[in-house]
């Protein structure tokens, strides 16, 4: 990467929310913000790169956008509107860091204002990952797996709900804040989970960290975005283990030197934090229990009664089947496996298009020594899951029980 | 100030979860009473009504010589606007929490919707 890239990825989202504020509109925004790292490619190729680049980006910008403007008959409807807009919506900020400077909330209120429930979920992803994270309409594209022009389209249909609708450029004030927050929280993992699933887009992965380490420091007293972050980075932490020559390795066989031991503290010591604070919930409860994982020498020295303690507390502030299912894995560690299948066989026909639940159940049956009910388990899984890793790894359980069966088959009675 | 258009629709001919017995139908009343004088309160109210069914409609269309009468409904759907109200509201926010009272008060789904323009056209 480039220096301009580099400083390209830090300050985009940063100079595009800032001249948002400025100017009320996305679109000229966005264009300014481009013009004037056409500009800081040339520029600054031959005289190096200036001490503050982020400001220089926006005072380059503004003075485009103003240009702009005052060209185009677009520009001269926005000027007239702009003053009323300018200072009703945001009439102490600007003044107190004087109007180029960038402030500290910009990418707050537009973080909210990309994520706003009243757009279409992959729409907030869309804008989110191509406002904030500096992505190219192309890359943004790449990562939901459809065309440049496409990405384009729906981009231009999303902002225009912006604008016409007139979706604030604002942080929610305490009463919406909570269902809002959760929505920035939801497309950040979503971010995040899409790099996890598919290594063709695994640099998403880092972006959804970017993202969420900015709200984080932009949002220190809320313990969610720190749960969530502390969620990524334990996750993170345990990647490098995860698969071995491009199968997959179960948390029971990791080699855990692999894991990032930097990751993990940053992410343990978030989690600790976030106890400190006393108000959990599902991200920081699904960070805790990451954190219980990461403790442990062994599969064997982990503490599964914390585990299943913390699931018993997520199922109760978030009672969906996936997080039934985590916590039935967790009974069959603490109680045995017995005890586990009555739980699963309780959410079974809800997830029963879930790869994981059958693959769960296979393993349980397995070590019930219910040979065949655990292969058609592992079979069905196969037939559900999505990647070839995914696949590989339940043939290899099916394998497994024939050879179990050859074994107890060539013993004498 | 922008303006939005709350909508809410019956579907073949019934509102969802609209008030039967007459004592729903008194709470009924109260609550959009309740939410009417506080949308008036507050500058939000413009206007309101109740529609009668689509088959009460009538669709009038330019032809060649004259303007041509059919009966309606204009489209042909499974879904036709009951009623609606045009609020006053500073943006999508502040026309959303309105959306939530008046989904409160009448307990059917709403549609929240933007003018791009109101008032009279101007040359």
């Amino acid at each position: 990467m480039s220096a301009v890239e580099r400083v390209f990825r830090e300050a985009y989202g940063q100079a595009v929310a800032t001249l948002i504020r400025i100017f009320g509109d996305i679109a000229l925004a966005e264009d300014a913000v481009q013009d004037a790292f056409v500009v800081a490619g040339e520029r600054w190729r031959r005289d190096g790169i200036p001490p503050n680049p982020a400001g220089w980006i926006v005072t380059t910008a503004r003075h485009r956008a103003i240009d702009d403007l005052r060209r185009s008959a677009r520009g001269r409807e926005l000027h007239e509107q702009l003053g009323a807009v300018d200072t009703a919506s945001q009439p102490s900020d600007a003044g107190a860091s004087g109007e180029d400077g960038p402030v500290k909330d910009d990418r707050l209120r537009l973080i909210f204002t990309c994520c706003h429930p009243a757009l279409k979920r992959e729409d907030r992803v869309a804008l989110t990952l191509r406002l904030l994270g500096g992505l190219s309409v192309e890359e943004v594209a790449r990562s939901f797996l459809v065309s440049g022009s496409a990405m384009a389209k729906r981009l231009v249909r999303a902002r225009y709900k912006i604008k016409a609708a007139k979706i604030p450029y604002r942080v929610p004030g305490e009463t919406d804040l909570p269902s809002r927050l959760g929505s920035v929280l939801s497309v950040l993992y979503l971010i995040y989970n899409t790099g996890l699933d598919d290594p063709e887009r695994a640099s998403l992965r880092g972006e959804a960290i970017r993202l969420a380490r900015a709200l984080v420091e932009l949002m220190p007293d809320e313990s969610e975005a720190a749960g969530l972050l502390a969620l990524m980075l334990l996750s993170e932490s345990r990647l490098p283990a995860r698969t071995a020559e491009g199968d997959l390795v179960l948390l029971r066989d990791q080699d855990r030197t692999k894991w990032d031991r930097t990751m993990i503290e940053e992410g343990q010591g978030i989690v600790r934090a976030c106890i400190r604070r006393g108000r959990p919930g599902p991200y920081q409860l699904q960070a805790a229990i990451q954190a219980v994982h990461c403790d442990a020498e062994s599969f064997e020295a982990t503490d599964w009664p914390q585990i299943l303690a913390l699931y018993d507390h997520l199922l109760s502030v978030m009672p969906t089947p996936v997080v039934a299912l985590n916590r039935a894995i967790a009974i069959a560690e603490v109680d045995g496996p017995d005890r586990a299948l009555t739980p699963i066989d309780a959410i079974a026909k809800e997830l029963d298009t879930y790869h994981l639940l059958h693959a769960a159940r296979g393993t349980i049956l397995r070590r019930l020594g219910r040979r065949q009910d655990a292969r058609d388990a592992f079979e069905r899984a196969a037939q559900l899951a999505a990647t070839e890793p995914d696949r590989r790894f339940l043939a290899r359980q099916i394998e497994m029980l024939g050879e179990d069966e050859a074994h107890i088959r060539s013993t004498p009675r | 100030m922008a303006q939005y258009l709350l909508s809410t629709f019956e579907v073949q001919g019934e509102v969802p979860g609209a008030p039967q017995r007459p004592e729903e139908m008194k709470a009924f009343m109260e609550r959009v009473v309740a939410l009417e004088d506080e949308m008036e309160a507050t500058g939000t109210f413009v206007f309101g009504g109740a529609l009668h069914g689509p088959d009460a409609s009538t669709v009038l269309r330019a032809g060649d010589r004259d303007v041509i009468m059919t009966d309606g409904p204009f489209v042909e759907a499974k879904e036709h606007i009951a009623g609606f109200y045009i609020i006053n509201a500073e943006d999508l926010d502040a026309a959303l929490a309105w959306g939530r009272k008046v989904v409160d008060a009448i307990r059917h789904p709403i549609e929240v919707r933007p003018f791009r323009a109101t008032g009279r056209v101007q040359a």
